[in-house]
Order: structure tokens, then C-alpha cells, then sequence
């Protein structure tokens, strides 16, 4: 029997599944949607003073047909009154006790502001709060949001003043607009955060319109720089997480993992590289709430098949497969192999390695099918033909070690082991 | 007498003979399909493409919105792209090729996606090509159907002035006289033909015949290089009793006349019996049917696994309510008063593979009889072999010997299409017109 129930800071939800603070949690209205299509918890949009949001907002990569593989936005924090939004979510915690409700803040950098902000939402009774230092667009030039994410002094200072007044715990969003998130998150631990929460939107310039010359989201004729998240940086978001997960006086700081989380096995991933629990935004903007069922399912029926019957148990057993790319293996040697049945003669695998990799692929001419065949002895083991292959387990990457013994670079070198001589 | 004109209502005839295969009606459904597309290295559908047309590469124009590039990359292959589109059987060519057939996945809609790249640039009439300056030197082709026209194109590019010279009053050969009517209108033809013509240095000379109006020794004299694109003529004759009887029709002057005349002008029997199961006696077969025919048998001398039309064909054959009777053959047409009433069959069984490596039909001494108001004959179209004869171009069987490139016997006179291959598709007949430009450009030495 599996148990996916997460408590996260003894926050506890029926599910490991937030909403992260944006559009989907802005208001009771789709709050109550989201925990009535099941929704663990959400972190509501992000509090503080009233803004005033721009018409065109959003803008997204599209690849090969498939629509907002990233989406990009220039929207700033909740631009409802405060009062509202502390109502609704008053309202929202009580009608749904088993739910998770964080509530996210961002408030000028200094004690006074955001004493004053903690107090009032904290009489709410939210079970958390999420400190926005990671909005890279609009609250940055008023001195908030990634600005005081990107300086670890910056943010050690704010973390203090809200740990002064906090009665719940304290989730510190980071933002990926860093070299390493590692400085401001050791920062803001040592000030008393109880956990993390990464990443939030990626600075970026989405495109231009051609017709126009005017570069995506087109406000007026004019654009500014936006914030990226979506499928595109998920690689980027599970790179920060681990650099997190891997650091001595960190590792036990629970982190909520955020960034291009679409399915059940993205939120493993977060999950296998130590998140507590996750956050989606992204996926829920392009599909609505009802993605859930699949995302508490394909977990339920994963750790089932695995033999895990709570989410600690799988939590972060990933993380100590990353190391430094100087201790790898280098008597670990894979070959590719093409399965003739399956092949469908598209090529992809022969053009790819013949004009991009390490001509490793030959071609037998046919009519009107050609037959390809690995070249063994020349194949380095790099994967590009299994990844361009559009046919499921076709191209499989056989071991074939160079030898018995664990070789690293730095043995390598010591013994004076010959390079490639071509 | 049963054959009639006019059975069906004008809305009928509109339904009936409207496009077959509908094109994308938007840029959102293309990209759909488009997008599937894997681009395939050394592609087998362009491999399966008599032209050679680069599909992965116009397809991935489309979804880049590289329209005028996606049109291009078609036309450079086959000047025919868009008639092309419209009536080659793809499945046995580009998608019968596509790798997602492996997969038991339907293949990319390739003719679809070619239809609507290509309909774009005629519709809008760009100018894709630009002709180079004359150079001075003049070239004769006889007939304007898609291999003649396929090489005007080629070699007025290069600043050759070309003339055709075509017996018929309208140019487009059997894509115009011959293609089924639900495939491409005439409207369509002429839009095609304007556009290849375009480019400018092609005049073509309309109602003018060679071996009527003038003879090849004259072209000669007057120009640089000659090539022949005359196609195949009229249907073979069944060689038996009755054929003189009225309601016998040829089918290609059948198809001919819905090509050209309005539907509701064209006499068609309430029982039509069609010979032969080629893609002219399927179309003669269904346009029967679509005209208002109550019933049409196809007639065929061997079995399903040896029938010459495709299986795409023959479903739709079935699907318009067309009988399909395997193992006959027509043995005498039956009369009353001067008019058909029935076709007397033979049954025939299989014995081994014939010469031409299908097996062999042979009689079983029982037959049969239908009854008929209408026969229609489609059992192969007959070569222009005595012009050929007159003119001395050495032919096998009325098919025009070629070597080297669409050479033939005589210096300086070059042949391509039908009239050489005996009768194919449309695709072969653009090709041979290409490769037969280039040659006339080679022995032109430019
Ligand atoms: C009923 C039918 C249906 C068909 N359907 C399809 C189809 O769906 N798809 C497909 O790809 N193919 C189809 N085909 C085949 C296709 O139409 C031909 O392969 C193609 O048109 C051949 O082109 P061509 O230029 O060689 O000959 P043609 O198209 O026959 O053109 C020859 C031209 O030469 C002219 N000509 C002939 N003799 C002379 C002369 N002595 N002097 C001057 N001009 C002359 C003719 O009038 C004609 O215009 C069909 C054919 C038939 C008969
Ligand atoms: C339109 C939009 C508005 C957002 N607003 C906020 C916000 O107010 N506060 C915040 O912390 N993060 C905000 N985010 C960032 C998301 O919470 C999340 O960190 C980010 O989108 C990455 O997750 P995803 O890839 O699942 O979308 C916003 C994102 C989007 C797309």
C-alpha cells in the first residue's frame, strides 16, 4: 500500500502537489477548483502592496507543434486589494482542512514593511508563508523580488525581520537568476528560513515578431524582459535543487522543488533529487486542475511498482548520483545497438551521428528503405542516436566495458594512459 | 432508348463530382499533420517519388512558415506540384513509402500537405522562377499534356524559346481530358498550365496535329531540337461480336467528354458494364455511378491480386456501389435494334504467371450474360504506333524507344511520357519531361 501524503514543515497535505503562487491560486474562486479536482495544497498568489498589472502578459515558446514548451510573463504580484485576498483565503482555509494553504509575500525591503505584512496575513491562519525574492521583473526595480534573492546579505536581512514575527514556517523562494543559488540559500538558512523553495521564473526576451519587429509580449509596441518557466527548465530548476541537496549545511533544509513540473515522473525526479514536495504552474496553465488525477496516479502506481510505501522513502536517493565529472568512470564504455525489426528506416539515427557525432553508422542502400548498422568499433557511446530515434527501445546502448577496474580522469592521467590517436 | 442524359439534379452532379480528397481548409490543421513529419534522411517517400520531390524538406517548410520556400522546393522537382498533388496514386509512391506505415500508423497526408503549398503559389501567382535572357535557340515539342509542358518549363529557364504544338483546342493532355472529373476541375488544369507558362518564351499552337498539319521533317528545318510528348491514343477494340452496336463507348472518349462537356449532357446507359480494371476503367466505372448510372459491373480477366489499379482505387470503386466481377471476360456484346442489351461473359480460372509475370487467365467453357444498356471499354490505350511508323521512330509495340536520356532513334528528336512508357501516371510523365530538358539542353550544348 502506498502513501502519498506529504507533510512538508509539518504542513501536511492528502498529496505531495501544490499550486505555486501565480494566476491558478490568485483567488478562491479557482483555489476552490483546484482543491475540488484534488490539489494538495496551493501557495497563494503572491501578497503585498496593490500593483498595477500591463495588458499582454504572457508569451511562449512553441517547438515542432507543441505549444509553450516555455512560457515567459511580465505580470507582477497580486494586483487585488490585500483585504480581499485575506478573506478569501480566511474562507478557503476553512472550508477545505485538509488542504495546505501558503501564503506567498513580498514586501519593501525594510523591517517595518514586512512586520507589518507577516501580522496581518498570519491572522489568516495560513499554514506557512513563501518570501518572493525570486520575481525577476517589475518588483525588481522597486527594489524586490530577485533583487533580494540575488544578494544573500540582502536576503539574510529580510529572513531575520520575518523570523522575528513569524508564528508558522517560513519557506524562502529562491531565484535561478544567479550564478548558484547555493550563497543566498545558505544566507537565508542561517538566518532561520525554515525551508526553500526553488526556483521561480528565469530572466529572458521571448522572442520578436516578424512582421512587426516587435519582440513577445507586444505591450503597446514595447516589451520588457520576463520571467521563463515551464517544461524548458526543469533541467535547470533539478540542477539547482541537487546543488542544495548536496551541500553539507543544508542538506536536512526542506526544499519544495518548482520549475517544469508537467507529470508524476517530473515530480519524482524533484522528489529522487531530495524535494519535500513540489509545486506546479506551468502545466496547470496550459491544462487546467485536472491534471492531478494523473499526477497523484502515475506516483501511486510508480512507488507501487518500486516497493515505496511513503514519499521519504524514495526522497533524494538520487542525489549521491552526481558527482564531479573528474570521478566518472572512464573504463565504463556503451555501444549503440539498432533492433532491424523495429527500425522504421527513417535515418535519423545514421545523419545525426554522421553529420553531428562520430560517424558511427552505416548505410546500406535500399529501395525504398535503407538499412543502417552500427559501426562498434567506432561508436563512442554518446547516446545522440537513441535520443533522435523516434521508435520506443529500437536503439538500445549496450555496455561493453574498456575494463574490469574503476578509472577515473585523475588515474588516468597519473598512469599516463594514451588519448584518441584520431 | 435506356440511355439517358440528365438523370440527376444539378445539386447531385455539384455533390457527386466535388473534390475527393478536400484540402486543409486552414494553417493550424497543416501544422498538425506537418509537425508529424520525422524528415527523414535519404527520405523513402521522396525515394518513392518518380520526381524526386524533397517531402521532408517542404514539410518542414510549412512549419517553419516558409511558404514561398515550402512551394519551391516542390515546383524544383516537379513543375506539375499541384496537379501532381491532386491525382498521383500516393499510396503506392510518397505515403505508400512513409516509415509510419511501420509503425501501422497512418502515413503523413503528403499529398495534402504538397496540395496545400502548391495551391497557394498558383492562387497568388508568384513568380517563383525567373527566365533567363533567350539565348537564341528554338525548340519544338509536340503535345502540351504534363510532358510537354514539364520540359517547356525546363528549358525556357535556361532562355530557350519554345513552341508547342498541340491538336487538341486546350493544353494539359489527359490531366485535362483524361483525370477523373472529382479530381481536378478544368478551371484547375488552366490555372495549372497558365502558371507553368508564366515564366514566359512557351507559345503554344492550339488544333495543331503532327502527321494533320505538318510532319517532323518540317519542325527539323525550322528548330534546334524536337521533343515528342503525344501520349497514348483511344482504347484498344475488344476484337468481338457487337462492338458496332450503339451504347459501346471507348472509355477514354467517355472520360472525355465529362471533361468536357456539362454532366447533365452526358448519356449514360442505367446499366453500365465496364471492361478492364485500370485506373481508366475505374474512373470510368465510378463516374458512371456519380452520373446516375443504377448499376455498373467492372468486368476483369484475372483476380483482385493481380488487378493493375490500386487497392485505394478499387476501394473506392466499391464504395461508389460499383459490382466487381473477377474471372470474366467479354466474349460478344449482345443487341436489339441496333442497341446494346446485355454482355455475354466467359468464365475464366488461373493457370500459372504469363510473360508479364501475373497469372494467366484461361477458359473454363462456362459463361455468362449481363444485361447491359452501356459498355464501356478500358482495357488499355492503343499507341500512335502508324505515326510513329510514318515519322521512322523506332518504337516496341508503339512505345517509343528511348536511351540516354529520353533519346530517341532520330538526331535531335527527344520523347517522353506516355507515348514511351506506354501509359503511366502523371508524375512519370513530368519527370520524363524534366530529365528530356536537361538532355536538349546538353546536346544544345548550354
Ligand atoms: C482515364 C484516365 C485517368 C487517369 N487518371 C490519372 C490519375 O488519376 N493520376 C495520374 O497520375 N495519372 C492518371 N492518368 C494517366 C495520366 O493522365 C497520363 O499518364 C499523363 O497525362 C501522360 O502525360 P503525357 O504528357 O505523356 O501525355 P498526355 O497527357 O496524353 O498528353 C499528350 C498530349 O499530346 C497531344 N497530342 C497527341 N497526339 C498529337 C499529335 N499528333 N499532334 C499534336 N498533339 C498531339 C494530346 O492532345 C495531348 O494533349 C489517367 C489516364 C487516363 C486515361
Ligand atoms: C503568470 C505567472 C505569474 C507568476 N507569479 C508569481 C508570483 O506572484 N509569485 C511567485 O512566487 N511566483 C510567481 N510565478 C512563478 C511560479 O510560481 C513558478 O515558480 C514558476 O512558474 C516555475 O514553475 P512552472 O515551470 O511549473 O511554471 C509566476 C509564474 C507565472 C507563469
Amino acid at each position: 500500500m502506498t502513501n502519498i501524503e506529504n507533510n512538508f514543515l509539518g504542513i501536511k497535505s492528502p498529496n505531495p502537489f501544490w499550486l505555486a503562487s501565480a494566476p491558478p491560486t490568485d483567488k478562491k474562486i479557482n483555489v476552490t477548483r483546484a482543491f475540488e479536482a484534488g490539489w494538495g495544497g496551493v501557495v497563494w498568489k503572491t501578497l503585498g502592496d496593490q500593483v498595477k498589472n500591463v495588458s499582454s502578459r504572457y508569451a511562449a515558446l512553441n517547438h515542432d507543434g507543441q505549444r509553450m514548451v516555455g512560457l515567459n510573463n511580465i505580470e507582477l504580484i497580486s494586483d487585488r486589494p490585500l483585504e480581499i485576498n485575506l478573506k478569501e483565503i480566511k474562507e478557503i482555509i476553512r472550508e477545505w482542512p485538509d488542504r495546505a494553504v501558503i501564503a506567498s509575500l513580498m514586501a519593501n525591503t525594510d523591517r517595518k514593511s514586512w512586520h507589518e505584512l507577516i501580522k496581518r496575513v498570519q491572522d489568516t491562519g495560513c499554514h506557512g508563508f513563501e518570501l518572493n525574492f525570486g520575481c525577476p521583473h517589475g518588483m525588481t526595480e522597486r527594489g524586490m523580488g530577485a533583487v533580494v534573492g540575488q544578494d544573500p546579505e540582502i536576503a539574510k536581512m529580510v529572513v531575520e525581520w520575518v523570523m522575528e514575527v513569524a508564528q508558522i514556517p517560513v519557506i524562502t523562494k529562491l531565484t535561478p537568476n544567479v550564478h548558484s543559488v547555493v550563497p543566498t540559500a545558505k544566507a537565508v538558512v542561517e538566518a532561520g528560513t525554515n525551508g526553500l523553495s526553488l526556483i521561480n521564473t528565469i530572466q529572458s526576451l521571448m522572442g520578436v515578431d516578424l512582421d512587426t519587429l516587435i519582440p513577445y509580449p507586444n505591450v503597446g509596441g514595447q516589451t520588457a524582459f520576463g520571467g521563463y518557466c515551464g517544461p524548458a527548465v526543469k533541467p535547470i530548476a533539478l540542477k539547482m535543487l541537487t546543488t542544495i541537496g548536496q551541500n553539507e549545511m543544508m542538506k536536512n533544509i526542506p526544499v519544495s522543488g518548482i520549475g517544469g513540473i508537467s507529470t508524476w515522473k517530473d515530480a519524482v525526479e524533484f522528489m529522487l533529487m531530495g524535494a519535500g514536495n513540489v509545486q506546479v504552474c506551468t502545466a496547470v496553465m496550459k491544462h487546467g486542475f485536472k491534471i492531478i488525477n494523473d499526477l497523484c496516479g502515475g506516483l501511486n502506481n510508480w512507488m507501487d511498482e518500486k516497493g515505496f510505501a511513503t514519499l521519504e522513502d524514495f526522497r533524494g536517493l538520487s542525489l549521491n548520483k552526481v558527482t564531479h565529472w573528474e570521478a566518472l568512470d572512464l573504463n565504463y564504455h556503451i555501444v549503440a545497438r539498432i533492433d532491424q525489426d523495429k527500425c522504421i528506416h527513417c535515418g535519423l539515427c545514421y545523419i545525426s551521428c554522421e553529420d553531428a557525432a562520430h560517424q558511427s553508422i552505416s548505410i546500406t542502400k535500399g529501395i525504398p528503405y535503407n538499412k543502417y548498422m552500427i559501426k562498434e568499433n567506432e561508436c563512442v557511446g554518446c547516446n545522440l542516436c537513441k535520443l533522435v530515434c523516434p521508435v520506443e527501445d529500437c536503439i538500445s546502448m549496450i555496455e561493453q566495458r574498456k575494463g574490469d577496474e574503476y578509472l577515473n580522469w585523475h588515474e588516468f592521467v597519473r598512469r599516463g594512459l594514451p588519448l584518441n590517436d584520431h | 432508348m435506356a440511355i439517358k442524359n440528365n438523370i440527376l439534379s444539378q445539386e447531385e452532379y455539384e455533390h457527386n463530382f466535388s473534390d475527393i480528397h478536400p484540402p486543409f481548409e486552414r494553417l493550424s490543421s497543416a501544422l498538425v499533420e506537418a509537425n508529424r513529419c520525422l524528415f527523414c534522411y535519404d527520405a523513402p517517400c521522396t525515394n518513392a517519388c518518380p520526381t524526386s520531390i524533397d517531402v521532408p524538406q517542404f514539410i518542414k517548410q510549412i512549419v517553419s512558415r516558409n511558404e514561398k520556400g515550402s512551394a519551391k522546393t516542390i515546383f524544383d522537382s516537379n513543375i506539375f506540384g499541384a496537379g501532381c498533388s491532386r491525382v498521383c496514386p500516393v499510396e503506392k509512391l510518397c505515403e505508400g513509402a512513409c516509415v509510419f506505415n511501420l509503425l501501422d500508423e497512418p502515413p503523413i497526408p503528403i499529398a495534402k500537405l504538397q496540395r496545400y503549398s502548391t495551391e497557394k503559389a498558383i492562387a497568388g501567382k508568384w513568380d517563383l522562377y525567373l527566365r533567363k535572357k533567350s539565348i537564341g535557340k528554338k525548340v519544338a515539342i509536340v503535345g502540351a499534356g504534363p510532358a510537354g509542358l514539364s520540359c517547356a518549363h525546363g528549358l525556357s529557364l535556361e532562355g530557350i524559346d519554345v513552341t508547342i504544338f498541340e491538336k487538341n483546342p486546350r493544353g494539359g493532355g489527359l490531366m485535362t481530358y483524361g483525370v477523373a472529373a472529382y479530381k481536378v476541375t478544368p478551371e484547375f488544369c488552366q490555372d495549372e498550365i497558365d502558371w507553368i507558362t508564366s515564366i514566359g518564351g512557351i507559345e503554344i499552337k492550339y488544333n495543331s496535329m503532327l502527321g494533320r498539319d505538318f510532319t517532323l521533317e518540317s519542325l527539323k528545318t525550322n528548330y534546334d531540337a524536337i521533343f515528342l510528348a503525344i501520349g497514348v491514343g483511344v482504347t484498344r477494340e475488344l476484337d468481338i461480336p457487337g462492338e458496332e452496336l450503339e451504347g459501346v463507348v471507348d472509355a477514354i472518349n467517355f472520360i472525355h467528354g465529362i471533361r468536357s462537356m456539362k454532366y447533365s449532357e452526358i448519356q449514360i446507359g442505367d446499366k453500365v458494364a465496364v471492361i478492364g480494371m485500370g485506373m481508366t476503367a475505374i474512373d470510368a466505372a465510378t463516374q458512371s455511378k456519380r452520373l446516375g448510372a443504377k448499376e455498373v459491373n467492372l468486368i476483369y480477366r484475372r483476380t483482385e491480386k493481380e488487378k493493375p489499379c490500386t487497392d485505394a482505387e478499387l476501394e473506392l470503386a466499391r464504395l461508389d456501389g460499383c459490382n466487381i466481377i473477377w474471372l470474366a471476360s467479354p466474349a460478344e456484346i449482345i443487341g436489339e435494334n441496333g442497341k446494346v442489351t446485355g454482355i455475354k461473359c466467359n468464365k475464366l480460372s488461373l493457370v500459372e504467371p504469363d510473360s508479364s509475370g501475373r497469372a494467366a487467365p484461361k477458359l473454363t467453357g462456362e459463361t455468362f450474360t449481363l444485361s447491359a444498356d452501356m459498355i464501356i471499354k478500358a482495357t488499355g490505350q492503343l499507341p500512335f504506333s502508324d505515326l510513329l511508323e510514318i515519322e521512322k521512330i523506332e518504337h516496341s509495340k508503339g512505345k517509343i524507344n528511348t536511351f540516354d536520356n529520353q533519346k530517341t532513334n532520330l538526331s535531335g528528336v527527344f520523347a517522353g511520357g506516355d507515348c514511351v512508357n506506354g501509359g503511366e501516371e502523371v508524375v512519370n510523365a513530368v519527370q520524363d519531361g524534366k530529365i528530356g530538358a536537361l538532355s536538349i539542353l546538353k546536346y544544345l550544348c548550354c
